[in-house]
């Protein structure tokens, strides 16, 4: 890109007469000039040019870092951590060693039951972590289906998605995912993301809506049917595009949200279910202990607090590298 | 008459259903477009002009919209109540229609290479590379410069003039034989105007495309345009020769319109304006819808029907009582 004369002569080099390709002196000269296409761009599509524009983000990489890390935490957790120290099932916790602040040994400290705090924080991450990423992906489809429908259509499509979208914003999503999870018997983590799911959806439903009404309304809508394009093309190509940015921001906030309200359900006994744990019931359990072991609280709220930073961070850049007009 | 003229527009109406009631856009509308010729429709804001254009497109909003009589034929074929599936495959390699705003008309999320290419490759079948091949060549044919270079380029990267031709490009790649301009000038700076219009003349008269050029910009008209169809109210007043009707008007609101612009040879003080506003199109007045503002009315323009088509030369055309009188040249005031 530094160099400006060399993409002028590749972009003549690469198209001599037009559009005759296929030609041996045709492939001699766009192979010459190989080098060259890279600097000109090949058509990159709408993820490439995010990715083109994350890349220069600096609080991108911060939040890729920070995501590394979860990630790895999240998939191989017995690099960092014993698993049996985490559980008086197998001998790992001592409850001679109860609450004993953060040592050599235990850099985290020891909870009520003695239990390793830094090993249940490794190992709390990935019930938190799926539960999250999953709620997360699975509210932001199935809100984008109904919602795009529902705004493109208008009519009685809209009408009927609108009512049921209200009826269940109308849940509240702790009541309702008590009820809910009460009435299927507890079924733990997956229970605990259909119920995020089936209440969460609907937020961006909403939004991919009213954002789906203001683009369908454009020109450039317009000027895509007088060029005759079809109703999925004109949604997935013209409005989804245009409309998908600031869902995607709240998603990944609510990636945050998500956690906590794992943590919430667990913490009522109707989320993960003991002997498993989360980042949520590891502080739950940790509150009652606060002041006497405040470090039992402390470092997984650390975890939990950046990694949610981290999230929230990356659906900033996100946002900003989907949004063409961000770029300088 | 042996040969099918490439459009032809036949008692146009267009009706929109509104919370207010029925809004009339366009009541009865006509005109023929050849292949290479150029035919203006120029009028006030409201006058129904873009609705026209809309209606040829077939991309009237669906709900609101209704087309109660009138037909439009492309080379024989009757587009009205054609079935969206056959109209879509008409737009973009028929007909194809450049807007007024070309920065909202592009899809802002999008370089402006790809919206040039997905052309050539949606609509034309071909492959990425020899779409972006294609899309380059026609860029540079518009007059962007270093299209190669400009490809990925976003929308809002691009001056005014440079977004039109963007536009243009993407709605000549298919080389459509009827290209309808919904005002492509309006909203660039007068330089830049004078350059698109070249442009447009110029694919043109390379293609042989006909034009509908649709307007309020006299001046342009005059330089481009064969023919004019003057509209008010959703009518049309006068028809013609452009030549002819600059010369000789039939009907007072082109009359009036013409008065409107400053001429550079005449010293004139203040330029005669049209007293009043078109009327509110959800309650036209009976009879001719220009009456109220027309310095010659008599009594029959107050009632139903409205004046017949007269013709007072060879394709002049003019929708007045007085047709004959304004063209022989008498002013006469009620």
């Amino acid at each position: 890109m530094s160099d400006p004369q060399a993409r002028h002569d590749g972009a003549h080099e690469f198209f001599p007469g037009g559009t005759e390709a296929g030609s041996l002196e045709a492939d001699r000269q766009s192979l010459a000039v190989a080098a060259h296409r890279t600097a000109v761009g090949d058509p990159r599509g709408m993820l490439g040019e995010a990715w083109y524009g994350l890349r220069r983000t600096w609080y991108f990489w911060i939040s890729a870092v920070l995501v590394f890390f979860v990630f790895l935490i999240v998939a191989f957790p017995n690099a960092f951590a014993n698993k049996d120290e985490t559980s008086s099932l197998t001998g790992g916790c001592d409850l001679m060693n109860s609450l004993e602040p953060p040592s050599a040994e235990h850099w985290f400290g020891t909870d009520q039951l003695g239990c390793d705090v830094y090993s249940m924080t490794i190992f709390g991450a990935r019930p938190s972590v799926t539960v999250a990423l999953v709620a997360t992906v699975a509210t932001v489809l199935l809100g984008a289906i109904v919602g795009i429908i529902a705004g493109f259509y208008g009519g009685w499509i809209d009408s009927l998605l609108s009512r049921v979208v209200d009826i269940f914003f109308g849940l509240p999503i702790l009541l309702g995912g008590i009820v809910i999870l009460t009435a299927l018997g507890t079924p733990g983590l997956w229970g605990v993301i259909f119920v995020l799911v089936v209440l969460g959806w609907v937020g961006t439903a909403r939004m991919i809506r009213s954002s789906t009404i203001e683009a369908k309304n454009q020109d450039y809508v317009l000027a895509a049917r007088a060029l005759g394009a079809n109703n999925r093309r004109i949604m997935s190509r013209h409005i989804l595009p245009n409309a998908i940015g600031p869902s995607i921001v709240v998603a990944v906030i609510s990636l945050g949200g998500y956690v906590g309200a794992e943590a919430t359900f667990s913490y009522l006994g109707l989320g993960i279910q003991p002997p498993e744990f989360s980042w949520g019931s590891i502080i739950s359990d940790a509150q009652s202990v606060f002041f006497e072991a405040p470090w039992t609280l402390f470092f997984p709220s650390i975890f939990l607090t950046l990694t949610v930073l981290a999230f929230i961070l990356m659906g900033e850049a996100v946002h900003d590298a989907l949004d063409p007009k961000q770029r300088t | 008459m042996s040969h099918t003229p490439l459009l032809v527009v036949d008692d146009l109406h267009v009706r929109f259903r509104t919370r207010d009631g029925l809004v009339s856009a366009v009541n009865g509308m006509s005109f023929t477009l050849d292949e290479g010729e150029t035919v203006a429709v120029l009028g006030e804001s409201g006058s129904g002009k873009s609705v026209t254009a809309q209606a040829i497109m077939g991309i009237l909003p669906p709900k609101i919209a209704s087309i109660p009589t009138g037909s439009i034929r492309y080379a024989g074929r009757e587009l009205v109540g054609l079935r969206e599936r056959d109209y879509r495959q008409l737009r973009g390699t028929k007909i194809a229609m450049v807007f007024q705003d070309a920065l909202s008309a592009l899809n802002p999320v999008t370089s402006v290479g790809r919206q040039v290419s997905e052309m050539f490759r949606v609509r034309g079948g071909m492959s990425r590379k020899r779409a972006k091949a294609a899309a380059i060549e026609v860029m540079g044919h518009v007059g962007i410069p270093d299209p190669a270079h400009r490809y990925s380029d976003y929308p809002h990267q691009f001056s005014g003039g440079m977004r039109q031709r963007v536009m243009i490009a993407t709605m000549i790649a298919l080389r459509p034989s009827v290209l309808i301009a919904d005002e492509p000038t309006t909203a660039l700076d007068v330089t830049v105007q004078a350059q698109i219009m070249d442009l447009l003349k110029e694919i043109q008269r390379e293609t042989g495309t006909g034009l509908i050029l649709i307007t309020h910009d006299l001046g342009v008209v005059a330089s481009v345009a064969d023919r004019i169809a003057v509209m008010y109210a959703g009518r049309v007043m006068e028809q013609g020769d452009v030549d002819e009707i600059y010369a000789r008007q039939a009907n007072p609101y082109t009359v009036g319109l013409l008065e409107s612009i400053p001429q550079i040879d005449q010293r004139v003080g203040r330029l005669p304006a049209i007293p009043g506003l078109p009327p509110n199109m959800l309650s036209v007045p009976p009879g001719c819808p220009y009456h109220l503002r027309c310095s010659m009315s008599v009594d029959a323009c107050f009632d139903n029907p409205a004046p017949p088509f007269t013709e007072v030369a060879p394709g002049h055309h003019s929708m007045c009582w007085r047709a004959e009188e304004v063209y022989a040249g008498e002013r006469v005031s009620r």
